[in-house]
C-alpha cells in the first residue's frame, strides 16, 4: 500500500473535516472526537453533497444538504437510508495524517 | 453472568418492550419468551385488513422467527405458560417446562369478551381477535352467506366491514342506540350508521341478545323483544378484557387488570407487566399508541436506568373502515361548565363537534372530515388556551393554505398514486406501503422511511391522517413535550432551564449533566445546545464552529453543487452606484455565474467557490459591504419602501425607520431565521404583514405586527400595538427579539411560537409590562455588543477559521 502523507492531525480541527484533492477528486478526512481519522470520497451517495462539510459526531457525518447520516469507517448511509461512498485507508503517526488512494476490495463504492 | 428475563406473551407491547430494552441495553439479559400463537410477532391491529382480504399474514409479519435468532432471543410459541412460581422466581409452561427469570414481563393481553348466553360454544359462534379468529372467519365466508356481529362498537364494525369484504351479508347487532358510543355522539353515530347502510352493512338495534340458536352449527340469534334473525356465522365482538388469568393464579394483585405503577411494575417487584392487560391509573387501554408508550418506560426501568415514568395516556380514535372518515378524542358529553361548537353540513357529509371546558378542548369527533383531527388531539394533551383563535377553531388549521401538496386536505379522497409530500416528490401509496410492510407507527417513523413530511413539514397532517388510516387509533402521535432530538429524552424547556440554573458553560457540560448517550451529540442537539448557551452567556460563550450547520461556519449558504451564494448586506434594501459597483467588479474579477435578486431586496451572488469566499469579502469590504447574515439563524434583511420621503401616499420615513431597525439588531443569533419590513404607510408595499416583525406607519404613529410568515404556511401578523415614536419601535423590536430569542425553543420560527406561546403573553412582556420590556431591550443591546462583529471582515482580514476555507493539501 501506498501511503501519502497529507498534513498533521492538529490542522484538522476536532469534530471536523478537511479536503484532499486528488486526481480522483476531493477526499474529506475527518477528526472524532477521540482523534481517529477517517477518509472517505467527499460526495454524499444520496446527490452527491461534500460530506466534508457535514456535522460529525462520533464516528458519523450528516451530510449537508438533506441530512443522510454516513457512517465515517465504511462510507454506508444509516438505515433507513441505503448508500454508500468510498472510504480509503487513513492513519496518524506521530501527528502526521496519511491517506491510501487505492481503496481496497472491500471499501469499493458502491 | 446475565441477568435473566422472561417475557410471557409475545404480542406487540411485550415486543416492543424487547425492541427498546435492546436498542438502550442490548447485553443486559438473556431473554426468553413465551407465546401461545404459533407465530412471531405479527401487527395485531391490521387483522382488519386481512379479514377484508387486503392483506395477509405475511404482510402483517412485525418481528418473524429470525428477528429473534438474531437477536439471541429464546423464542417458546405455541406455548402457555400456566404458572409463575414466584417463590424460586420461575415460569411452569403447559408442557412442563420451567424457566427461572430475575425479572419478568407479563404481556398477556386481552381476551375477547363472550356474552353469556345460551348457544354460545356452537360451532359457528367466533371471536375477532387473533389469526385463528381470522382464518376461521375467511373459512366460514367461502362456506357460508350469513353473519350476524354481536357488537356495534370498533372491533364489531371492522369486523362486519371485513366479512362484508369476504362477500357475506352482515347485520350489525348492537345493545345501544348509538354505534361506537364510547366514541361517538348520537349525530356522528347517525352519520356512520347511514353510510354504513348505504354500503350495505344491516343493523339490528338496540337489541339485546338472549340466546343463539342452533343444534350442531349456529342457526341464528334471538333477542330479548323475541324476534329473531338468521345467521350461519356469529362474530362475538362485544368488547375485549384483559387477560389476568395467570398473573391472579399466581397470586400477583388484580382488578380489572394486573394493576401496575408508574414504572409499569405489579406488587411483585421483579414482576412487570404491559398493554393491554394492565391497570394503571385504574386506565386500561386496548389502542396501540399508549402501549408503546408503556414499552418504553418499561425497558428504562429493566435497563436499570430508571428515570421514566408512565403517567397514562389520552388517546383517540379512528375507524379503519376504507371511505369513512371518522375521528374521535377525549370526552365529549356534556355537563357542567362545559361549551359545544357544532358545525354540521348534511350535503357534504360533514360533522363536527368540539367540547370545550374552562377555553380549553376537552374531546372532539369528526366526521367525514377527520384533516384537523391531530391538531385538536394537539391542543387537547398540551391543554392549550383557545380563548384566542376560538373563533376560528372549527374552521381548523387551515392547512390548505399551505403550499406544496395541490390544496389536498382529505387523504382518503386521494388516489394512491397523488403526491402528498411536495418537496420530495412522495405519493400516498409509497407510504401506505412503507407503513405496512415496514411495521411503522409514528411519524418520525415515517419520515426517515419515506422522506414525506421530512422537508418543510406542509403535509405533516396529511401524513398523519394516512397514518391513522392505515393504523386506525394504533399510530402514536407526536409525545406531548417533543424531546430535543434522538439522543435524548429530555425536552427544550429541560435543557435552557438547567443552561440558566446550573451555570452550565459548555456543550459538554450540559451533555455531561444530563448523561447524553451519543457522547458528541448529533446534528440536531449540538447547532441547539451552542445556541442556547449563546443566548443565555453571550459575554462568556465560546462559540462551537462545530456545532454549526456549514452556512453559519462558513458565513455563506451551501449550494446543490457545494458552491456557495454570496448576499452583502444593504441596509433598508438602500444601495448606490458604488456598492453596485464594487459588486460588478467582483462578480466579474471571480467570475460569478449568477447575479440574483432576492426576495428580501438584496443581491445574491451565486456560485462562489468556498476557497474564493475570504478573496471576495475582502474586496466587498473595500466597497464597505459586510455580511448580509443570508445564510443564519438570525435577523436576515429589513425590506422597506419608500416611504414619504419620495411617495405621495407615505405617511413616515419607513426607508431610514427600516435602516434604523437593522443597524441596531443585524449579527444577532437567534433560534431561528427573522425577517423585518418597514412600510410607509397601510398599502403595505414592504409587505410587513407577513414578517417576524413588521412595522406599518401610519400618519399618527408606528403600527408594529408579529409573528407573521409568508412561506410554507402563509401566517399574517398579529397586531403587537401601536406606538407614537421611531425611539419607541426601536425598543419594542429589540425587546420583542430578546423574548423570541430567550423563550423560543431552537429551530421555532416566530409564528409556531406565538400560537404556541398565546399573543397575550407576549403582550403581557412587552407591551404591558414597561419595566419587563425595558429589561429585555437592556439584555438584547447587551448581547449585541459580542454578536455586532462582521464574520466576512473578520475571515478577510484576520484569517479567523483560515482551515474552513483552504484544502489541506493537494494530491497531483
Amino acid at each position: 500500500m501506498r501511503w501519502i502523507e497529507v498534513g498533521y492531525l492538529e490542522d484538522i480541527p476536532r469534530l471536523g473535516a478537511r479536503v484532499v484533492r486528488t486526481t480522483q477528486g476531493d477526499v474529506a478526512l475527518f477528526r472524532t472526537a477521540g482523534d481517529e481519522v477517517f477518509a472517505l470520497r467527499d460526495q454524499c451517495p444520496h446527490k452527491g453533497g461534500p460530506l466534508s462539510q457535514g456535522i460529525v459526531h462520533g464516528r458519523r457525518v450528516t451530510c449537508p444538504l438533506h441530512n443522510w447520516v454516513i457512517e465515517l469507517d465504511t462510507g454506508t448511509a444509516v438505515a433507513p437510508d441505503e448508500g454508500r461512498t468510498a472510504c480509503y485507508p487513513a492513519k496518524v503517526e506521530r501527528g502526521v495524517v496519511s491517506i491510501s488512494l487505492r481503496h481496497g476490495e472491500l471499501h469499493k463504492n458502491a | 453472568m446475565r441477568e435473566k428475563l422472561v417475557l410471557v406473551g409475545n404480542g406487540m407491547a411485550g415486543v416492543r418492550t424487547l425492541e427498546e430494552l435492546l436498542k438502550i441495553a442490548p447485553d443486559k439479559y438473556d431473554i426468553t419468551v413465551f407465546g401461545a400463537e404459533p407465530y412471531g410477532n405479527y401487527n395485531r391491529i391490521l387483522l382488519s385488513p386481512v379479514l377484508a382480504g387486503e392483506k395477509t399474514l405475511d404482510e402483517i409479519m412485525l418481528n418473524d422467527r429470525q428477528w429473534y435468532i438474531d437477536n439471541g432471543i429464546t423464542l417458546h410459541c405455541g406455548t402457555e405458560v400456566v404458572w409463575i412460581d414466584r417463590a424460586r422466581r420461575r415460569v411452569v409452561a403447559a408442557d412442563g417446562g420451567d424457566v427461572i427469570y430475575d425479572r419478568l414481563v407479563l404481556a398477556t393481553g386481552s381476551n375477547p369478551f363472550v356474552i353469556p348466553v345460551p348457544g354460545k360454544d356452537l360451532s359457528g359462534v367466533v371471536t375477532f381477535r387473533d389469526m385463528h379468529d381470522v382464518q376461521t372467519m375467511i373459512a366460514a365466508a367461502k362456506r357460508y352467506q350469513h353473519a350476524v356481529v354481536i357488537g356495534g362498537g370498533l372491533l364489531g364494525l371492522e369486523a362486519a366491514n371485513g366479512l362484508m369484504r369476504q362477500g357475506m351479508s352482515v347485520t350489525v347487532v348492537h345493545i345501544h342506540e348509538t354505534l361506537m358510543e364510547r366514541q361517538l355522539d348520537g349525530m356522528a353515530g347517525e352519520m356512520l350508521r347511514q353510510s354504513l347502510e348505504q354500503r350495505g352493512m344491516r343493523f339490528h338495534m338496540p337489541a339485546q341478545t338472549v340466546e343463539i340458536v342452533g343444534e350442531e352449527r349456529v342457526r341464528g340469534v334471538r333477542f330479548q323483544d323475541g324476534s329473531e334473525l338468521y345467521a350461519d356465522l356469529v362474530v362475538m365482538a362485544a368488547g375485549i378484557r384483559p387477560n389476568i388469568d395467570l398473573a391472579k393464579k399466581s397470586g400477583i394483585y388484580c382488578e380489572r387488570g394486573i394493576v401496575v405503577n408508574d414504572t409499569l411494575q405489579t406488587y411483585d417487584p421483579s414482576i412487570y407487566a404491559v398493554g393491554e392487560c394492565v391497570q394503571h391509573r385504574n386506565q386500561t387501554y386496548g389502542l396501540v399508541a399508549p402501549l408503546f408508550e408503556q414499552a418504553k418506560v418499561c425497558a428504562n426501568h429493566l435497563a436499570h436506568f430508571g428515570y421514566l415514568r408512565y403517567q397514562g395516556s389520552l388517546t383517540s380514535t379512528k375507524l379503519k373502515v376504507t371511505g369513512i372518515e371518522l375521528f374521535s378524542a377525549g370526552d365529549f358529553s356534556g355537563g357542567e361548565g362545559r361549551e359545544e361548537i357544532v358545525l354540521r353540513d348534511a350535503s357534504q357529509g360533514t360533522y363536527k363537534k368540539l367540547v370545550i371546558r374552562a377555553n380549553r378542548i376537552q374531546g372532539a369527533v369528526l366526521y367525514g372530515d377527520t384533516v384537523d383531527g391531530a391538531w385538536y388531539f394537539q391542543l387537547m394533551r398540551d391543554g392549550t388556551d383557545v380563548a384566542a383563535f376560538r373563533d376560528q377553531l372549527m374552521f381548523g388549521q387551515a392547512h390548505l393554505g399551505d403550499a406544496g401538496h395541490g390544496g389536498q386536505n382529505k387523504a382518503a379522497a386521494m388516489s394512491d398514486h397523488m403526491e402528498v409530500c411536495g418537496c420530495n416528490g412522495v405519493c400516498k401509496g409509497t407510504i401506505v406501503k412503507a407503513i405496512t410492510e415496514k411495521g411503522l407507527f409514528t411519524l418520525e417513523e415515517v419520515r426517515a422511511h419515506t422522506k414525506a413530511s421530512s422537508s418543510c413539514g406542509s403535509c405533516t397532517g396529511l401524513v398523519e391522517q394516512i397514518m391513522a388510516s392505515v393504523l386506525g387509533g394504533g399510530y402514536t402521535a407526536a409525545p406531548k413535550e417533543k424531546p430535543l432530538c434522538k439522543c435524548t429524552d429530555h425536552t427544550h424547556d429541560d435543557v435552557r432551564k438547567a443552561v440558566r440554573e446550573h451555570r452550565l458553560l459548555t456543550i459538554r457540560e450540559v451533555m455531561d449533566y444530563f448523561k447524553w448517550p451519543n457522547p458528541d451529540g448529533c446534528h440536531v442537539c449540538r447547532p441547539a445546545l451552542n445556541y442556547y448557551l449563546l443566548c443565555a452567556r453571550p459575554a462568556e460563550y465560546q462559540d462551537d464552529p462545530q456545532s454549526r450547520f456549514i452556512n453559519e461556519r462558513a458565513h455563506a449558504n451551501i449550494q446543490k453543487d457545494g458552491t456557495y451564494s454570496v448576499v452583502p448586506r444593504m441596509w433598508g434594501g438602500v444601495t448606490n452606484s458604488h456598492e453596485l459597483r464594487t459588486i460588478a467588479d467582483v462578480v466579474d474579477k471571480f467570475n460569478i455565474p449568477t447575479v440574483k435578486v432576492t426576495g428580501g431586496q438584496r443581491i445574491d451572488l451565486l456560485g462562489v467557490k468556498k476557497e474564493d469566499l475570504p478573496a471576495v469579502w475582502r474586496e466587498l469590504g473595500k466597497g464597505g459591504l459586510v455580511s448580509g447574515h443570508a445564510y443564519g439563524k438570525a435577523l436576515r434583511t429589513v425590506k422597506t419602501c419608500v416611504g414619504k420621503e419620495w411617495c405621495r401616499f407615505g405617511t413616515q420615513d419607513s426607508t431610514a425607520m427600516g435602516i434604523r431597525l437593522e443597524k441596531r439588531t443585524w449579527g444577532s443569533w437567534m433560534p431561528h431565521k427573522f425577517k423585518m419590513a418597514v412600510s410607509g404607510c397601510p398599502r403595505n408595499c414592504a409587505e410587513a404583514t407577513i414578517k417576524d416583525f413588521g412595522v406599518v406607519a401610519v400618519d399618527s404613529g408606528w403600527e408594529l405586527h408579529v409573528g407573521g410568515n409568508g412561506g410554507v404556511k402563509i401566517r399574517p401578523t398579529d397586531l403587537l400595538g401601536k406606538v407614537a415614536s421611531e425611539d419607541e419601535v426601536e425598543e419594542y423590536c429589540c425587546a420583542f427579539i430578546q423574548l423570541y430569542r430567550e423563550e423560543a425553543r431552537y429551530l421555532e420560527r416566530t409564528a409556531p411560537w406565538i400560537e404556541r406561546v398565546g399573543l397575550a403573553y407576549v403582550k403581557q412582556r412587552v407591551v404591558e409590562d414597561a419595566a419587563e420590556r425595558k429589561a429585555l431591550y437592556a439584555r438584547f443591546i447587551e448581547s449585541q455588543k459580542y454578536a455586532q462583529l462582521d464574520p466576512w471582515a473578520q475571515r478577510a482580514e484576520r484569517a479567523v477559521q483560515k482551515h474552513e476555507f483552504m484544502p489541506l493539501m493537494e494530491v497531483v
